[in-house]
């Protein structure tokens, strides 16, 4: 970008820079697309939207929810993670290893990095802020059970926590429990409430209270 | 709509720039053209293996951008199911580059 561009324009007013050629090759189809009702730009928004943040948790989800519906994938999903990842259908590029831990009752699983901000980001994405914070890769360690309380997530005292730290070469991800009540539901509804923080194991997955019960 | 591994089968040469996993673009006109592919699949243009067909042929072709190829791309399959015409792309990419329309991302 430092190509002693000078934006100097002499007249004092915010002329835009002309479009690169493949920028106006881009703005073009754009624009001849939406003229035509093809398309619109929140269409490309949304797109655009879904696929920088989403795509992530999701393919992590996916792997939960198929492990909750098949015990014998589950089962290959614990055992050697980056071939589950595979076989659900994903790219597993990367020279890291990723293991699956599984949440049972009486022991919960959550994951760190206390050195820095290793995270499973071939199954979750990039890591959320927090989990990035000096605060919660300290006491991660230290006091698993108070910080899952401030998030949100009251473990009771017989349930043993299992904290996992991770590394530049080894990445943890929580397999979390089928919560009771989701009997029949569907994978696209199960996949729904295997969220983010399911799977780095400071939440559990919810089953929403039906409106007007509570 | 699915997040349902539409982009997971671009593999191979054809596979999306990552950066720790999160699809990166270095400019807003890629993060553009990414999404005018995908939007114009969901609504039926084409189908996603006529789009990924004519990626892979542009990547072969020797243009070392990958979103350089894949507008190419895009450009050529809608020009072959006659969605637009090259006229009106040379015509309307010429108003841009003339500062005639806001180029505004």
């Amino acid at each position: 970008m430092s190509d002693g561009h000078d934006h100097s324009h002499g007249d004092g007013a915010h002329h835009p820079d002309a479009p690169s050629e493949i920028e106006a090759r881009t703005l073009a189809l754009e624009s001849l697309l939406i003229e035509k009702g093809i398309l619109t730009s929140e269409d490309v928004d949304r797109v655009i939207s879904i696929y920088e943040h989403d795509i992530g948790p999701m393919i992590g989800a996916h792997l939960v929810v198929r492990a909750w519906l098949d015990p014998n994938y589950r089962e290959r999903l614990l055992e050697d993670a980056p071939e589950a990842v595979r076989e659900a259908g994903y790219e597993y590029r990367a020279e890291t290893r990723l293991v699956v831990v599984a949440n049972e009752p009486g022991i919960h699983n959550m994951v760190v990095c206390t050195l820095c901000s290793c995270y499973p980001w071939m199954v979750l994405g990039l890591p959320p802020t927090w989990y990035k914070s000096a605060p919660y890769r300290s006491r991660a360690v230290s006091e698993p059970r108070a910080v899952l309380t401030e998030l949100g997530l009251q473990l009771p005292d017989e349930v043993a926590i299992t904290v996992w730290d991770s590394s530049a070469e080894l990445r943890y991800m929580v397999l979390p429990e089928r919560p009771a009540g989701t009997e029949g539901w569907t994978e696209e509804e199960l996949a729904a409430i295997v969220t983010r923080d399911c799977m780095i194991g400071v939440a559990r997955p919810q089953v929403p209270t039906p409106a007007g019960t509570r | 709509m699915a997040v349902d591994g539409t982009i997971a089968n671009l593999d191979g040469t054809a596979a999306l720039p990552r950066k720790n996993g999160e699809l990166v673009f270095q400019a807003p006109w890629e993060g553009r053209a990414f999404g005018l592919a995908l939007v114009l699949n969901e609504k039926g243009a084409y189908g996603w293996n006529a789009f990924r067909t004519r990626l892979v042929e542009q990547i072969a072709s020797g243009c070392p951008d990958y979103y350089e190829n894949w507008l190419s791309a895009l450009e050529t399959l809608l020009l072959e199911r006659g969605l637009i015409t090259r006229d009106d792309l040379y015509r309307r990419a010429a108003e841009y580059r003339a500062l005639e329309r806001d180029p505004v991302f």
